[in-house]
């Protein structure tokens, strides 16, 4: 046995008011703990309804470690199912995404299966007469996700039976996801331009925790950023700026910008940067656009809307979006040191081309493998990750303007600058981790 | 004016693989014509840089931004500093007009840092014109057989 599994009060123990400690990124059973625990009590992004438009469209992911498949079922509903066949475990379907047709076939044995997972066909299904198939775990097909839920056309899921309410767990948070969608003169959003996906040789929670991480940008990013200010320096004010600079400059912008922009946490991890103004405010105008969200809202909705710039809302702990520019960046954990993360654009379904190839714009600047941003800010995860090894201190600080008033408090809108977001997240992690965990004797 | 021969073209998709090798950044930008694109699709048979995400689609600002980043010690992804080399096939020669050629050359791509060394293949198809007298490229399209998979920090040019 483990340190921490079956003790919840050795989890609880890392997480202090403002200090974790490091086992919270490097340990592997923790890393195991938090799949089968924070990651099942919790609701994770799966993906979004526009990737499953027809009946028997799937899309294959994981979550929790686990592999499921979104399908939409010949009733329009979406279902997630484990991708797993009931017989001997084969996952049923291996590409990315495609379309079944009416039923899933198991390419090993031709085990068959309804779009909501249940048993459709077994070849020689006399062979089962008089044993104990049917009534076992293979006779419940491949299984489903019982709890979906789907808002503004984002799936999540939760993998256990036990746990917080959709509505309970996200609360006012939503709201980042009802002005990414309200943005569309249609109210709708779409996939589109494909999905970026970059290798991090980190622990997930990094990445996450950088996103509200606003002492970084200047220091991390001078050299990019930086860079991109230099080139355009000493250009005519009225020269149109180029939609690359548009997008790097604000990244160095100093101290004063980001402790203004604010951030704002909720209950159960939470949060967002960009409560005042953020880093995608000053993008130009696309008057065509405005009018006909104008059309749709009427004036002061539509002003309402736009003026809503958000920075990055993090949806703990698998989602976070950037409603302004319409792309979310999802983490796909698979090991204590070792995660995906999906960078997706969208479409705002009625809204002008150029919108579209504004956040592709972004998504290659900043999401990219081969993103010059992304280089310096891997860099300092895995640094981290190696850096945590020094024995001499086994704490991570997190003290950054720490008011000992924050606790508990449930909506709070502080200094960007602040470590808040983190410590907030942690308390939540905290939290799920144990939600289900009961002490062995 | 001298004229060009496909010699010179094939000469020309040498040399840029050769000067990013040798990290002749500054040689290896001048390459490229003023509304030159450098393009890494994210799928096999993309059609535009535009309306689909890529992992690179530069034109020659971003281009110069990444080069002059190399030379800012506070890149910090670039300590340890990483090396590439290109490993070429015979290019050979998709189009020939009478002053726009297209190339494609097989290529296998080494990319190292610190203790970590990655591998690359597939082809690149360059679109090279004949302007003012001399030759430049108008795009470097370089499509990876592995594109679509999820790949760690590439920081050289491919």
């Amino acid at each position: 046995m483990g340190k921490y599994r079956g003790n919840p009060a050795a989890i609880r123990a890392l997480v202090k008011d403002d200090q974790v400690h490091r086992d919270v990124y490097i340990d592997a059973e923790l890393f195991e703990l938090e799949m089968s625990e924070l990651w099942a009590n919790t609701w994770i992004y799966v993906g979004h309804t526009s990737q499953v438009l027809r009946t028997g469209d799937f899309y294959t992911t994981h979550i929790a470690s686990q592999p499921v498949v979104m399908v939409r079922h010949d009733d329009h509903s979406v279902r997630v199912l484990f991708n797993r066949c009931a017989h001997k475990g084969t996952k049923i379907v291996t590409d990315k995404c495609g379309n079944v047709g009416g039923f899933f076939r198991c390419p090993y044995h031709a085990w068959s299966y309804k779009t909501d997972g249940s048993l459709f066909a077994i070849p020689r299904k006399d062979g089962y007469d008089g044993t104990g198939m049917a009534a076992g775990p293979a006779g419940r097909g491949m299984g489903e996700v019982k709890n979906v839920e789907i808002y503004r056309g984002f799936v999540f899921a939760r993998l256990s039976e036990r746990g917080p309410g959709f509505r309970e767990f996200f609360g006012e948070s939503l709201s980042s996801m009802d002005n990414m969608a309200d943005r569309s003169p249609e109210g709708e959003l779409e996939i589109a331009g494909g999905c970026l996906r970059y290798l991090h040789n980190c622990n997930w929670k990094m990445y996450v925790e950088n996103l509200n991480d606003a002492m970084h940008p200047m220091v991390a990013h001078e050299s990019s950023a930086g860079t991109a200010k230099k080139l355009w320096e000493g250009m005519p004010a009225d020269l149109p700026k180029p939609m690359a600079i548009e997008q790097f400059v604000p990244f160095v912008s100093g101290y004063d910008f980001f402790d203004k922009m604010g951030v704002r946490v909720f209950d159960n991890g939470h949060s967002y940067s960009g409560v005042n103004f953020s880093i995608h405010s000053a993008y130009s105008a696309l008057p065509d656009y405005e009018r006909s969200l104008v059309e749709r809202y009427g004036e002061q909705k539509a002003h309402d809307i736009l003026a809503m710039s958000r920075h990055n809302t993090v949806y703990y702990p698998s989602l976070t979006i950037k409603g302004a520019i319409q792309s979310i960046r999802v983490a796909r954990p698979l090991a204590a040191d070792k995660t995906v993360i999906e960078s997706w654009t969208f479409r705002l379904k009625g809204a002008p081309d150029a919108l579209l190839q504004r956040t592709l714009m972004y998504a290659r600047l900043i999401n990219s493998p081969m993103s010059v941003v992304g280089h310096d800010d891997l860099h300092a995860y895995r640094s981290i990750q190696e850096g945590l090894a020094a024995n001499h201190n086994e704490w991570v600080s997190l003290h950054r303007d720490f008011d000992p008033a924050e606790i508990g408090d449930t909506d709070r809108s502080v200094s960007g600058l602040s470590e808040i977001s983190m410590r907030n997240q942690f308390h939540a992690w905290a939290k799920f981790m144990t939600l289900n965990m009961t002490a062995e004797a | 004016m001298p004229s060009v021969t496909q010699q010179d073209v094939i000469r020309l998709v040498y040399r840029e693989a050769r000067l990013i090798d040798e990290k002749r950044f500054d040689e290896w930008y001048d390459l490229f014509a003023e509304d030159a694109y450098y393009w890494v699709p994210l799928t096999h048979d993309q059609p535009d840089g535009l309306n689909h995400t890529s992992l690179a689609w530069e034109d020659k600002l971003l281009l110069k931004l990444r080069l002059e980043r190399l030379k800012n010690s506070r890149s910090y992804s670039q300590h340890p500093v990483s090396r590439c080399v290109h490993v070429l096939q015979q290019p050979e020669i998709e189009l020939a007009e009478r002053e726009r050629w297209i190339t494609r050359t097989q290529f296998v791509y080494l990319e190292s840092r610190g203790d970590d060394q990655q591998t690359y293949g597939g082809h690149v198809l360059h679109t090279v014109v004949l302007r003012d007298g001399a030759l430049s490229i108008l795009l470097k399209r370089v499509n990876l057989i592995n594109c679509d998979a999820a790949l760690p920090s590439i920081q050289m040019f491919l």
